[in-house]
């Protein structure tokens, strides 16, 4: 009997849940088509002979042709060029943002809640400044700094200003956890604060954390969006999903091609993200309904 | 005689899953009818349906009669009408079961005013008279309180009044005492006797305990799955049961009068789903006595004695266990005299004090909870040391400041050879590899988004013993468990099992010492015996020490060498678990053990009792002196006025009567009570 598990590879709890999330049909599809997008903001350009610097003088705002497969704008650039150089950028920002973000919270709000006494206070009144401070006209401010290759600042101003309120709850749950016999049996076993932190805390409050993080991915490419819309944030000649909405928006009702892709691509990103954030939470929740 | 309430083939089902089948009994005026079986069993879904208390998604068919009068399908208004006045509930957790916001006087009035014609004041006053039947001082001036100012006896003595309020012809208890603490539980069972001679109802009275069923009950049932698997005689039942299921029971509860050592007999496995029941008899995957013919149909109730049944087709074949001689040795393993051996524990004039704070934004202290008031004793090598005590007692404060490896607020802790006030890092972390602990609650204790490997790999990686992967398996194997069951969840697995996997992690580095919270209690009885066998068993094998932590007094003889009885913060009695059973000298010991109900009706019958009144004082405001003197039977009918006044003076410590017996009281003397 005990050679049986010996001869396997250990049961943990990483390959448990990543077992279980592919065994779910969501987080296959949701993953796949991740990965397809991925791969067609990175690969798909090297498939035009057209680049999203390029202009086509003989064809503006021309309908999806064999030439432009999806038309070109009012500037004579390739549609299909600039939406997959803005779908990078949205891609990298907003997956990145929302990742930093939810993990600061996690952090942050385990810390704070574990700890208590001063580490707690300090870490809070953190938290309520960041809360009080006017994040638009921050990143407006210093949006003069995210100029071309500075995307890691712009990703970071980001998340810095969406983590606040899940620190807070990660807090109040943290606070209630630590009641819980399991954390006292970790301690008494002489597991040290910061593992029992990584170890118990966090992975119990993975549910709250992957829908955060989730809902993060949109929010973040909706601040990006909005703050390009106004023109800080992603620099022209570069381009993002935000710049692209707004762009399009203007020209949507006569010319559907120069919005609708990048509108359509925004929401399969999206969709994507969610459903691998439902088919990882489910794995992650041992309670959850078991996956066929 | 004509039976007051008579309930025919009931069945009751949620959607798919049918969780009562085919109930049928009957009670007489004055009869108190036991139905017994494990949770899940049926038992309380059965009395719910009975009051027409079931929520709309059940179907019930069958019938039940209260005098007569069909109930099932009966109109709304109809059963309003006889709610609360022909027949009356009793609830399990009496804190639920009155509101909070009306005062108890309120409440019983209230209940007096929706079936009777009377006026307002009428109905106060008659709630005062039962306040003052069911045994409440003072019941004019405590007639005015709320719920929460009542301690939970006291609440569940309100909720009697109550039910008794209108002379009601049945009462059915759902498990009346399985929140209270056993003098608690003692008392209450008394006033539930009393009520029913001052009403002469019939009383149904739903438990999984037998002790509380032998002393109380005329007749009892026995359910299992959802069904009735025997009825009889309370006598019948208990000496001559002839379902195999039954007599399991009776041979998986430790009990407190006998030497201990009889080996407990668990019933193996765990009790089917209501939505999964094997074909034939449910219980023939669990029975010893089973044969191929068990699975063919599922047996119907036998005529095996004078108003006794048993669903069984070998009944005639079911006999009483009879007790065997234990298995493990008395003695210590290595065959040390206990002076010889060395303490793994040393607790010497424990104090923990909490502060009382009031105010939320200038904390102010108004008082001192005096949880651990100087507690001595110590663990040697080899042996189990009980640690019993009713709830507020101190007794889980005592071990949290044990497991803390802290400095005590005064005293010493001495955990294998090392004070707790003088350790460094490296030695706390070794202590922390030969001292364990196991919890109540394994739901709890066990992380549940861990796989049960990484919770066992857990202590393996912090203390630094490489892969983990091969010990994982040896230790789902000791402790009796699947190894190829590693990659489940907590969640996956019965009671029993999850107790098993916190067991496992605890000796996962080879402890020395293992500090055990009531390991059992959350446990039904059947399973609880196979985990206090796996932990005896394991204690011989691997030459542990034990701390074993509880409330009840029964398990505790069971698996304890020594036992310390704790009182409001103090010890009062400690010494050999058998000289103390046998004959404890302390007054509370005395009064402890005799409140616990024997699986036993004729010695549960024949015993006297020796009841305490009233409830734990507050460890805030412990009496002065003896801390036990204001319920001490001994201090209220025996001593004279100069003997008393010693008691109000002067704090009793533990004097040795005895080789290894020692009670915390100036006039102890030794008692037999069991």
């Amino acid at each position: 009997m005990t050679a049986l598990l010996v001869g396997r590879r250990a049961p943990s709890r990483l390959r448990v849940v990543a077992w279980r999330f592919f065994q779910s049909t969501q987080g296959r599809i949701g993953f796949a088509v991740l990965v397809l997008l991925f791969l067609l903001a990175f690969a798909g350009p090297a498939l035009s002979p057209w680049s999203y610097t390029d202009k086509d003088f003989t064809a503006f705002l021309s309908p999806p042709s064999a030439e432009h497969w999806f038309g070109t704008l009012q500037t004579g650039a390739d549609v299909y060029a600039v939406t997959l150089r803005g779908m990078r950028k949205s891609l990298i920002v907003g997956l990145l943002a929302a990742l930093v973000s939810t993990a600061l919270a996690a952090v942050v709000g385990a810390f704070a809640g574990y700890f208590s006494g001063w580490t707690d206070r300090t870490l809070t009144w953190g938290a309520d400044l960041l809360l009080v401070l006017p994040a638009f006209l921050i990143l407006a401010v210093m949006s003069p700094l995210f100029g071309a290759g500075q995307w890691v600042l712009f990703v970071i101003m980001l998340a810095l200003f969406l983590w606040m309120v899940t620190s807070k709850i990660v807090r109040g749950m943290t606070i209630s956890l630590k009641q819980r016999e399991f954390i006292q049996a970790a301690r008494f076993m002489g597991v040290s604060p910061v593992r029992i932190i990584f170890r118990h805390i966090i992975p119990n409050l993975s549910s709250l954390l992957i829908v955060d993080a989730t809902l993060n991915v949109s929010a973040a490419i909706l601040t990006e969006t909005s703050l390009s819309y106004f023109g800080f944030g992603i620099q022209p000649p570069d381009v993002s999903f935000g710049t692209l909405i707004a762009d399009g928006s203007r020209t949507a009702l006569y010319a559907p091609w120069t919005f609708w892709f990048v509108a359509g691509l925004l929401v399969v990103t999206v969709l994507a993200v969610n459903l691998i954030g439902d088919a990882l939470r489910d794995a992650f929740d041992p309670a959850s309904r078991r996956p066929r | 005689m004509t039976p007051v309430l008579e309930v025919t083939d009931l069945n009751v089902s949620f959607g798919d899953v049918v969780a009562v089948r085919g109930v049928s009994y009957a009670v007489r005026q004055g009869e108190v009818l036991g139905i017994v079986g494990e949770s899940g069993s049926g038992k309380s879904v059965t009395s719910a349906a009975v009051m027409g208390l079931l929520p709309p998604g059940a179907t019930v068919t069958g019938s039940v009669r209260l005098h007569g009068k069909e109930l099932i399908g009966a109109r709304q208004r109809e059963l309003t009408a006889f709610r609360g006045k022909t027949m009356s509930m009793v609830f399990q957790d009496p804190l639920s079961a009155l509101t909070p916001v009306y005062r108890v006087g309120d409440q019983i009035a209230e209940a007096v005013r929706v079936h009777q014609k009377v006026t307002r004041t009428q109905a106060a006053a008659m709630a005062v008279e039962l306040l003052d039947l069911v045994g409440i001082p003072n019941p004019a001036q405590r007639a005015l309180a709320f719920p929460h100012e009542f301690s939970g006896g006291m609440r569940q003595r309100a909720v009697i009044a109550m039910a008794i309020a209108n002379d009601p012809d049945v009462i059915i208890c759902d498990e009346p005492t399985t929140a209270l603490d056993v003098t608690i539980q003692a008392q209450v069972l008394e006033v539930l006797k009393k009520a029913q001679r001052e009403t002469g109802a019939a009383i149904v009275m739903i438990t999984h305990d037998l002790g509380v069923v032998a002393g109380f009950a005329d007749r009892v049932l026995v359910m299992y799955a959802g069904r009735p698997v025997e009825v009889g005689g309370v006598d019948d039942i208990y000496y001559g049961p002839r379902m195999p299921y039954t007599v399991g029971l009776l041979s998986s509860i430790p009990r407190v009068d006998t030497d201990g050592r009889h080996p407990l007999v668990p019933i193996e496995g765990a009790p089917p789903s209501p939505a999964a029941l094997p074909p034939g008899c449910p219980f023939a995957p669990r029975c010893p006595m089973r044969l191929d013919a068990c699975e063919a149909a599922e047996p119907p109730l036998f005529d095996v004695g004078p108003a006794h049944q048993a669903a069984c087709i070998r009944w005639q074949d079911v006999r009483p266990r009879v007790a065997a001689k234990h298995a493990v040795p008395v003695e210590p393993r290595d065959g040390r005299p206990r002076q010889d051996r060395q303490p793994v524990l040393k607790v010497d004039g424990l104090v923990k004090r909490y502060p009382l704070l009031r105010g939320s934004v200038f904390k102010r202290r108004v008082g001192t909870v005096h949880a651990v008031a100087g507690v001595s004793f110590e663990v040697r090598e080899g042996e189990t040391l009980g640690l019993v005590g009713e709830s507020g007692c101190g007794k889980t404060t005592t071990l949290m400041e044990i497991l803390e490896l802290a400095e005590p607020q005064e005293g010493r802790i001495v955990v294998l050879g090392h004070d707790t006030a003088r350790l460094g890092g490296a030695e706390r972390m070794a202590i922390r590899r030969d001292m364990q602990v196991v919890f109540q609650d394994p739901l709890a204790s066990l992380d549940p988004r861990m796989t049960v490997y990484d919770i066992l790999a857990e202590p393996l990686r912090t203390h630094g013993r490489g892969d983990p992967g091969g010990r994982v398996a040896e230790l789902l194997d000791l402790v009796g468990l699947d190894p190829s069951h590693a990659a489940r969840y907590p969640q996956d697995f019965s009671g029993g099992q999850r107790q098993r996997i916190g067991i496992a992690r605890a000796l996962a580095l080879e402890p020395r010492f293992l500090a055990l919270d009531e390991p059992v209690s959350a446990l039904d009885v059947s399973i609880q015996a196979g985990v206090i066998n796996l932990l005896d068993a394991l204690k011989a094998e691997l030459g542990l020490s034990y701390l074993f932590v509880a409330h009840d007094l029964a398990v505790v003889r069971y698996i304890a060498d020594r036992v310390a009885v704790m009182y409001l913060g103090r010890i009062a009695e400690i010494g050999q678990v058998d000289a103390v059973y046998e004959a404890p000298a302390h007054p509370y010991t005395q009064a402890l053990l005799s409140a616990i109900p024997l699986p036993d009706p004729v010695r549960e019958r024949s015993r006297r009792r020796i009841l305490l009144e009233g409830d734990l004082p507050s460890p805030a405001d412990p009496p002065s002196g003896c801390r036990f003197r204001t319920r001490c039977p001994k201090f209220r009918a025996e001593l004279t006025d100069d003997e008393r006044a010693v008691c109000v003076a002067v704090e009793p410590s533990v004097r040795l009567l005895d080789k290894d017996q020692g009670a915390a009281c100036h006039y102890a003397e030794k008692l037999e009570v069991t």
